[in-house]
């Protein structure tokens, strides 16, 4: 079934939920922005622009607030059904995605900020590279796929986060050896450690994401392993 | 009393009945067949293929449903969808219109209600009705309920009688508000008691099947709570059929909700799923306020 949110009967309805769905949207795309500042302040050693991902955060908290208050207006003056109710419904969950994301993003920062007094970590940044990147096009694409109403591309995002957590396994395994082999640098090489975690739950905030645009467009729950959820859609 | 036919069952019905828009059918190319679930194991009522007309005019188009014991189906759509003059053809209201004509196979527990011997009478004490506006009896609270099981023979002495209609007034949740008052008028009770009144009126004769036309349209939302909750009590032992305008009763109250349109049956399905996520376009468009 097509999705249409601009055709309902009251103007001030399509206003609602279209208003509620570009918040969440401004709110995605500055959490992306969010990650990428953490990430390149941890790589460069930048505390200054780790200390504006840190200002930036209360926004993002302040932004799921306010779009969980506009939901629930929407549910308590509508009493929207069918996909007006799995949108409100989606937009909630994934703003409190979005906001783990950030609170993440904040972690990464001030791992960047200590690795900046401590001094660098001798290992692991290459691996930081690595999953951040694939987790930024995770949440762009996840994102990016609730814009469009995709279930295709929400479950082939889905999916990378299997190759996420993987790599994410490798790395920790490979500083754990590493801090044995040099227990001087334990504390430096646990800052990456926490950056690597950070990076890999972001993934799966993205992959919450893909499962709410399943959710939205085939009003299928898929949460939780229950993909089986979409064929009985 | 002079604009109303009163029959048997202690039913009342406008002459002119007021509330019957007649529905017609169109043709609409996403209408092919009805999707869901229209069909249950444990039918109480089985219909198929039924087509209504008044005069030239088809109002139902082919509908086939099953209505199971102790459930309650709710039938929405919009104005004229056919979904009043789909009820009223359970219980032959339609019989009472002038030119209406209805077609296809109705039963109740496997026997026709269209039958060349069948009473209506008798199948009406079967199968109550409660309009949209109370309509009690210009009698006593007592009369109004007492008249269907007097005129039907089901009690004749008087405890027997009050049996019933002590009953039925507690089953129909307003014991506690009228006892009192029996002797009183049953047109001076408010609008929300008046509706609970037809009800136990109806529940008096021990029918089968309640037929509800918008029970709720002309009641506050605390009475009307209070027949949604009788509603729901009632299941236990009667097999209900609702129309109603309020998507949030059909929600509320009904284990399938069943949608019509332009004199179709759209979609039949549990009303979980045709609140969250309907099968049909047009129930989607219908449910959620959009231009179908």
């Amino acid at each position: 079934m097509e999705m249409h949110f601009d055709q309902h009967i009251s103007r001030q309805f399509n206003e609602d939920l279209e208003s509620l769905k570009t918040e969440m949207l401004e709110m995605g795309g500055l959490v992306t922005r969010q990650v990428a500042d953490a990430v390149e302040s941890l790589a460069n050693a930048d505390s200054e622009l780790a200390e504006k991902v840190l200002r930036i955060e209360e926004d993002i908290d302040r932004r799921e607030m306010a779009l969980d208050e506009h939901a629930t207006l929407i549910i308590a003056k509508r009493q929207p059904a069918a996909s007006d109710l799995r949108m409100v419904m989606s937009v909630i969950r994934i703003a409190r995605d979005l906001e783990r994301v950030g609170d993440e993003a904040g972690k990464i920062a001030k791992m960047a900020i200590a690795l900046t007094d401590e001094g660098t970590s001798p290992r692991g940044y290459t691996e930081i590279r690595h999953i951040a990147s694939a987790v930024r096009r995770m949440l762009n694409e996840s994102l990016d796929a609730y814009t469009r109403f995709d279930v295709q591309s929400a479950m082939n995002t889905l999916a990378e986060d299997e190759q996420v957590d993987m790599d994410y396994r490798t790395a920790v395994r490979e500083m754990i050896t590493y801090m044995m082999e040099d227990p001087r640098s334990i504390s430096r090489v646990m800052n990456v450690l926490w950056t690597l975690r950070s990076l890999e739950r972001i993934g799966d905030h993205a992959k919450n994401i893909c499962e709410q645009v399943v959710y939205l467009v085939e009003g299928a729950d898929i949460r939780h392993g229950h993909e089986d959820n979409l064929k009985k859609a | 009393m002079n604009t109303m036919t009163l029959d048997a069952a202690g039913q009342t019905a406008p002459a002119q009945p007021e509330s019957v828009e007649k529905a017609t059918v169109d043709t609409d190319t996403r209408v092919t067949e009805t999707v869901g679930q229209p069909f249950c194991d444990d039918a109480k009522l089985r219909m198929r293929g039924i087509n209504v007309f008044y005069g030239e005019t088809q109002a139902i188009n082919d509908v086939s449903l099953d209505i199971g014991r102790n459930e309650v189906v709710a039938m929405i759509g919009p104005s004229g969808c056919g979904k009043s003059t789909f009820l009223r053809c359970i219980n032959r209201m339609n019989d009472t219109i002038e030119g209406c004509r209805v077609e296809g196979d109705l039963t109740l527990d496997d026997e026709p209600i269209y039958g060349p011997r069948v009473d209506v009478v008798p199948l009406r004490a079967r199968v109550g009705m409660v309009f949209q506006k109370p309509n009690p009896f210009p009698k006593s609270i007592y009369e109004n309920v007492a008249y269907g099981p007097k005129i039907h023979g089901i009690a004749s002495r008087r405890a027997e009688l009050d049996e019933i209609v002590e009953n039925s007034l507690r089953r129909a949740g307003l014991w506690n508000e009228v006892k009192d008052r029996l002797d009183q008028p049953g047109t001076g009770l408010s609008g929300g008691q008046q509706q609970r009144l037809c009800i136990a009126r109806a529940i008096a004769v021990s029918p089968e099947v309640i037929l509800m036309d918008e029970p709720c349209s002309a009641l506050d939302p605390i009475a009307t709570a209070r027949i949604e909750e009788l509603i729901d009590e009632l299941r236990e032992n009667y097999t209900i059929a609702i129309v109603t305008h309020s998507m949030q009763q059909a929600a509320r109250v009904s284990q399938r909700t069943a949608y019509f349109h332009l004199g179709h049956l759209v979609e039949v399905n549990d009303t979980e799923t045709v609140f969250t996520n309907p099968q049909h376009e047009l129930t989607e468009a219908y449910i959620t306020g959009r231009f179908g």
